[in-house]
């Protein structure tokens, strides 16, 4: 038996962007639909400890959260004040409604977040907002910015919405796609998000990211044939998987030194069996698939020792030419190294630092292979260079080590 | 709810003035395509719009300290042409967009008309 705690965060976390969507689609205000929800919730984790938890207890907050938006509604109405509703497209259908145990407009309401209009950097953290729940500063964590400066970001997010008519409803058909390749672009953005050294102690913050990977599930779920949104949660779950390994005692641990059992094998199963059968595509779509097609080696090499280099270097090939990255460059030039030799590795990078010039990884990679053909003092050089471009405490720890043992080399 | 399109700048376009008069014809074609997409589209109505003079034809005027100074030309800041505008009556923001990609591919600014209550 679950405790009535476990119910309400189960079923925060199952439903809450479900009924939302419901909630929005009934009433088409964003301020009102959101606060409503939030308090028929924290009345939940009041009242079912002592009363027990309802039959239905998606239809117990999705009629408390109505009934609250009804009564603000009449206040409003008494008070002479109209506030501006939500646009819907003319040919949009409200969700079957009482059905809340059915009814689902989530997808319009990712989109709705997700709408190119809005500024690129409120489009994920209002859709972990509106369609997961995610507290606020948590999602403000994510993108390391303060709790305030978040919660200011999705309430300018709102406004606009409404304000500048961004309707509810599915996109003409030839937008769809370019429309979702926004969508996952947006939440692939999130969950790098979570993985991106920030200053301070803290690496990375996995929980956070894994948000993200949970949106990407609800968007497969919604849309299972798109091919964009499947190679994305594959290589949302390939990544996502070596979390647990990525980080000892607060220190930085490389891929070819992680403990691979750490790995969660089921969601790197599910990730590997997303990606097969996927055919090559075009566009984003074949970005997101060839980026999760290396992730994927990198998951099945049982040992660092035997993971397929050679295949993820042309991968990576096929990926700097579609996409021109220098980010790409960079990786593939430790692909090549790995699978050719240093020196093919370093001729990859000529140049990079002029495109990359505050990318301490540059320099990091250069002195790695510098000190394997046994260059030392021009990898020392480089690990300096690096030190100097690198903010984050644990990586520069990391890079410390390499100038130590450099050193002990020398002697 | 009103949204004025902003006809901003040229964009790719050439400007009306360098344009041969057949280019002209079809620029004007697409012009009228749009006013008859947006008249037959339901929910959209056309409420206004006007092609507009020259930048070098503006006059300009400013308020400093209480006082108006009148000068030629357009504001510095608008670096662009701005060539004319529509005013729509539309149900949201995706059928404005929809409807302009009727218009020729000049640089557009929706913005939305505040509801005075």
């Amino acid at each position: 038996m679950k405790s009535p705690e476990q119910v309400v965060e189960q079923v925060h976390r199952a439903e809450w962007g479900r009924l939302l969507s419901l909630l929005l689609a009934r009433t088409r205000r964003i301020d009102l639909a959101e606060d409503a929800l939030g308090e028929a919730f924290a009345r939940a984790a009041e009242r079912w400890p002592q009363s027990g938890v309802p039959d239905s207890p998606s239809g117990w907050l999705y009629t408390t959260a109505y009934r609250q938006i009804v009564g603000r509604l009449r206040a409003e109405a008494v008070a002479g004040r109209k506030a501006a509703l939500l646009a819907v497209k003319p040919d949009w259908v409200p969700p079957e409604d009482p059905d809340v145990e059915l009814a689902d407009d989530r997808l319009h309401l990712i989109l709705l977040c997700c709408h190119p209009a809005l500024p690129r950097e409120s489009r994920s953290a209002l859709a972990l907002r509106l369609v997961m729940g995610t507290p606020t500063d948590q999602i403000a964590r994510l993108f390391l910015v303060s709790t305030p400066t978040m919660a200011a970001r999705l309430t300018r997010a709102k406004k606009k919405i409404v304000q500048a008519g961004i309707p509810l409803g599915a996109p003409m058909e030839e937008e769809l796609r370019s429309r979702l390749d926004e969508v996952c672009r947006t939440i692939y953005l999130a969950f790098t998000a979570g993985y991106t050294p920030g200053p301070g102690p803290d690496l990375f913050r996995a929980d956070a990211a894994g948000e993200a990977v949970r949106l990407a599930v609800v968007l497969r779920d919604l849309l299972p044939e798109a091919p964009q949104v499947r190679a994305m949660l594959a290589l949302l779950q390939l990544q996502h998987s070596r979390r647990d390994a990525r980080q000892l005692e607060g220190r930085l641990v490389p891929l070819a030194d992680q403990d691979r059992s750490m790995w969660h094998a089921d969601e790197k199963e599910a990730g590997l069996g997303l990606l097969a059968g996927l055919e090559p595509g075009t566009g984003y779509a074949e970005e997101l698939r060839l980026q999760a097609l290396i992730a994927a080696e990198h998951a099945r090499a049982a040992t660092a020792a035997r993971t397929g280099w050679a295949t993820i270097a042309r991968h990576y090939e096929a990926l700097e030419s579609l996409t021109g990255s220098a980010i790409v460059r960079l990786n593939r030039a430790v692909a090549v190294a790995e699978a050719e030799g240093p020196q093919a590795g370093l001729d990859l990078l000529t140049g990079l630092e002029d495109l990359l010039p505050e990318d301490h990884r540059v320099a990091a990679t250069r002195a790695k292979l510098f000190r394997q053909l046994g260059h030392i003092e021009l990898a020392n050089a480089s690990y300096r260079t690096a030190l100097d471009l690198c903010s984050n405490e644990v990586e520069r720890a990391h890079l410390r080590e390499q100038l130590e043992e450099l050193r002990a080399l020398d002697r | 709810m009103k949204h004025f399109v902003l006809l901003a700048g040229y964009g790719e376009t050439t400007p009306w003035d360098e344009m041969t008069a057949d280019e002209q014809e079809a620029e004007m074609a697409k012009h009228v395509a749009f006013s008859e997409a947006c008249e037959s589209r339901s929910g959209v109505e056309m409420l206004g719009g006007e092609a507009l003079g020259d930048g070098s034809m503006a006059t300009t005027l400013r308020t400093r300290g209480g006082e108006m100074t009148i000068t030629d030309g357009p504001f510095a800041e608008v670096a662009e042409h701005i060539g004319g505008y529509y005013l729509l009556e539309a149900p949201d923001l995706d059928t404005v967009i929809d409807l302009c990609r009727l218009l020729p591919a000049l640089d557009i600014e929706i913005i939305p008309v505040l509801e005075v209550p």
